[in-house]
């Protein structure tokens, strides 16, 4: 080995040095000749130990390696620099965040191979890992022949992107590009300096035009942000889950830039997420770990959902209708544009929880919930929830449970909901906070919170995150939805909602929903470490039914100990972050889940995370603004549209509802005692 | 002593380790990544686990000295020293981590409290070792030797 190495070495030097001198094409056929060596690794593991013999081991292996010993910072890194990395390894039990939660969000945000590490080898862990879309699963103690082999997992996942390109119909492009990529792509990773400008370059130009660039080493990646996101969902649902082809949905969503290929493979990702929540009920877990990935992009939405819910708790007369306001014109008021579309989304969401509390999972609750728009919270429970519990969002865990029920039902459209609404809904059933829809419960909403988003489990959404099992179980959370503001509240934050959006897929709104999915998860793993979740849980089962109610009463209860869950609300963050100032919401809390966090997010985040539980996940915001905002009206925007009529939500909740069933069982995952999925109807 | 005994000193004294299973193969991987570049490698490895080992010890120790003991907590920490530690190769601490999570899933106090004590015994021993292994190491090259590579035919 010693002997190989030394001769990359001094390969590597001199082209190095050939790589600043000359042609960029040259430099990049050099360092073609190096790869894998100069493959840029990211290792993050909160084991000092570990950390430094892993380091070791890489650069013995002539990787570059950045080591990380805590989760957010390694993700900040990601996030700060896109496409500084080929691969990241981490490990799976870390304290500030777990370890599955990261791969999610990498997953979505970055698209970049993870592989997990382990002392613990038991196969449900590495199945955990299988699920939520990790490309590998090594074993402590990691042996440096176990590394060696890691580039193949970056030259796999691009040879793949490129089959989606294929596959997405610009057959001659890709065909073109395919050769240059595979070209491309081992001299990319091994030439980090060349790829890395190329890349730069291509970033700012047009993505077509970069195709055309032959020495462009690697396709530029897109990150779906939430907005963009809900314009993909919005586009599908116009032209039906069936019949939306890349090419058509790329004329449709018209964003500059934005290439067919980019579609297609987002296309993929998506329809698996529904597959998932339609077909998976065996494999708990499957459906939102593979999801949720992609929900994290879309967390935007998430903080639409918040105005959803925050809607939902201002009618269910739990929230000042002061606070209402205020958290709609803070929080929701993100998405400005989207309101109109996400909305439709969360109400389908929404009313799918509602309409069929009984139905459960996917049993044509999607109909329903796609016709109907307004959804109220009275109205998205229909049947087993009492217009009085979804006023009064007291019941916490009874109408939970109902709500969550419903919202199970939905499947899919809960699960975007769920998210927010599982979360809220989570803290009435908690600790009954919501009873007097006291805001001032807000603590005790936020622990609920916390789980509530696990528990509505987003049906869809959630099943892949360990946390966000919960909320795909939250059906319920489709309650909020009902009322049409609480829709908007995730429409407008459709960028936000990275990996939630996702499963809703039917409008932005709902996309928002799903990356609460996403994150939920963070959630969940906040909640896991507070332990405190556990009790939740079980409320959560009951919940079904009440996510929308306990939405809003977590919204309503942002005061309460957001550490837990506002990471998760989060998401939503951008407003929250402001709403919570006014609100004196203990911030500290909110921090994990900001992803569409913008600035104020970040703010947020930060002096959310003092609560310690804060998930990094900024995807979350939006839920966590909702969360913490809870008094605050989240949306102005308002859900009147939230579900239009030729949403293709029909499918897509029929999808989503059947997730639902799957998605159920899947919450196992959480690892919450308490959490037990029998409430729902799988 | 000269150098060449020296050399044969530690060879034999690794070898014991490793027949009396204190270290593992691991431990051969973290001295082969020792090299010119790194030459201080192992040892600033090894003082890393035994830093984070008391950290750990301290923290089992608190865990399960509580009236109501938190055995996700004592798991949790018991899969990190039982990941560091077979990360350095220190093979009986790492078995003596599995004999404790399992003791924890089973939430026997009684049991817990033993296998800490085994845990934090078999630490200290094989610490032990490793500083005389890393003391004779030191002593080698600075009588101006090298650190010979261990062939155990692993």
């Amino acid at each position: 080995m010693n002997s190989s190495i030394g001769k990359a070495y001094m390969s590597t030097a001199s082209s190095s040095a050939g790589r600043k001198a000359g042609d960029a094409a040259a430099a990049a056929a050099a360092a073609a000749d190096q790869f894998p060596a100069g493959l840029r690794v990211l290792v993050v593991d909160d084991d000092p130990t570990c950390l430094m013999i892993l380091e070791k081991m890489l650069r013995t292996c002539l990787y570059e390696v950045t080591k990380c010993n805590r989760a957010e910072t390694a993700l900040s890194m990601l996030r700060e620099n896109k496409n500084g990395f080929d691969v990241v390894i981490s490990d799976v039990h870390m304290p500030d965040m777990d370890g599955f939660k990261l791969l999610e969000h990498i997953g979505l945000e970055m698209d970049l191979p993870v592989i997990m590490m382990s002392a613990d080898d038991g196969k449900h862990v590495v199945m955990k890992g299988v699920t939520h879309g990790a490309c590998d699963y090594l074993i402590k103690p990691v042996r440096i022949e176990a590394l060696k082999n890691i580039w193949q997992h970056v030259v796999r996942k691009r040879k793949n992107e490129w089959k989606d390109f294929e596959q997405s119909g610009s057959v001659e492009e890709g065909d073109r590009q395919l050769k240059q990529s595979e070209d491309a792509d081992y001299s990319s990773s091994a030439n980090e300096g060349n790829w890395k400008s190329s890349k730069r370059r291509k970033d700012d130009e047009d993505e077509t035009d970069e195709r055309d660039d032959t020495s462009s080493l690697k396709k530029p990646r897109v990150v779906w942000s939430v907005e963009l996101h809900q314009q993909f969902v919005a586009a599908v649902n116009q032209l039906g889950i069936d019949k939306a082809v890349p090419k058509k949905i790329l004329e449709l969503m018209n964003v500059p830039g934005l290439t067919r290929e980019n579609v297609a493979s987002h296309l993929q990702k998506y329809r698996l997420y529904l597959r998932r929540l339609s077909g998976v009920s065996q494999h708990p877990g499957n459906l939102n770990n593979s999801f949720m990935s992609p929900q994290e992009a879309t967390f935007g939405p998430l903080s639409s959902l918040s105005g959803l819910d925050l809607q939902t708790l201002a009618a269910t007369g739990q929230l000042p209708a002061q606070s209402l306001v205020t958290l709609q014109s803070s929080g929701l008021g993100r998405p400005t544009g989207k309101s109109g579309i996400p909305m439709p989304l969360i109400d389908q969401r929404n009313i799918f929880s509602f309409e069929n509390p009984k139905l459960r999972f996917g049993e044509g609750q999607q109909q329903h919930v796609n016709n109907n728009k307004q959804m109220n919270l009275l109205h998205g429970i229909p049947t087993t929830m009492e217009p009085k519990q979804l006023a009064g969002l007291h019941h916490g865990a009874q109408s939970m449970g109902n709500m969550n029920m419903q919202v199970a039902s939905h499947g899919s459209q809960s699960s975007q909901n769920n998210p927010l609404l599982m979360q809220m809904a989570q803290p009435q059933a908690r600790g009954q906070m919501l009873n007097d829809s006291s805001l001032g419960h807000a603590p005790r909403l936020l622990s609920p919170m916390g789980q509530p988003m696990l528990s509505n489990g987003i049906a869809a959404n959630v099943p892949t995150r360990n946390g966000i099992q919960e909320n795909i179980r939250a059906p319920s959370y489709n309650p909020v939805p009902q009322t049409s503001s609480m829709l908007n509240f995730p429409m407008n934050h459709a960028s936000e909602l990275p990996g939630n959006s996702y499963p809703l897929g039917s409008t932005p709104g709902i996309s928002s929903l799903t990356p609460k999915v996403a994150f939920r998860e963070d959630v969940n793993s906040d909640i896991k470490g507070s332990v405190g979740f556990l009790p939740s849980y079980d409320i959560f089962n009951d919940l079904d039914h009440h996510k929308p109610q306990n939405w809003e009463l977590q919204n309503v209860g942002m005061t309460f100990d957001a550490s837990q869950h506002s990471n998760s609300l989060q998401g939503n963050l951008n407003h929250a972050q402001s709403v919570l100032v006014q609100q004196g919401f203990s911030s500290g809390q909110m921090n994990g889940q900001n992803r569409s966090a913008t600035v104020v997010s970040k703010t947020m985040f930060s002096s959310g995370d003092s609560t310690g539980h804060v998930n990094a996940q900024n995807g979350n915001q939006p839920l966590n603004s909702l969360l913490v905002d809870g008094t605050v009206r989240v949306k102005s925007e308002t859900p009147t549209n939230l579900y239009p009529d030729d949403f293709g939500q029909e499918d897509l909740m029929s999808a989503l509802l059947k997730q639902q069933d799957v998605i159920a069982p899947a919450e196992h995952e959480f690892d919450f005692d308490g959490y037990s999925l029998d409430n729902i109807p799988v | 002593m000269e150098v060449g005994q020296m050399q044969r000193r530690l060879v034999d004294y690794t070898k014991t380790l490793f027949m009396e299973g204190f270290l593992d193969a691991q431990f051969l991987q973290l001295q082969q990544l020792q090299d010119e570049n790194n030459p201080d490698f192992v040892v600033e490895v090894v003082s890393l686990f035994f830093d984070d080992s008391e950290k750990l010890l301290n923290n089992l120790s608190m865990a399960l000295d509580q009236p109501n003991v938190d055995f996700k907590k004592v798991d949790a920490h018991v899969h990190q020293l039982k990941g560091s530690s077979s990360s350095i190769g220190a093979q009986r601490v790492k078995n003596a981590c599995i004999a404790f999570r399992n003791f924890c899933e089973e939430q026997n106090i009684d049991a817990t409290l033993r296998c800490l004590q085994q845990v934090k015994h078999e630490y200290y021993l094989v610490k032990n070792k490793l500083e005389t292994l890393l003391r004779l190491e030191q002593q080698i090259v600075a009588a101006g030797g090298s650190i010979p590579m261990i062939d155990m035919g692993f």
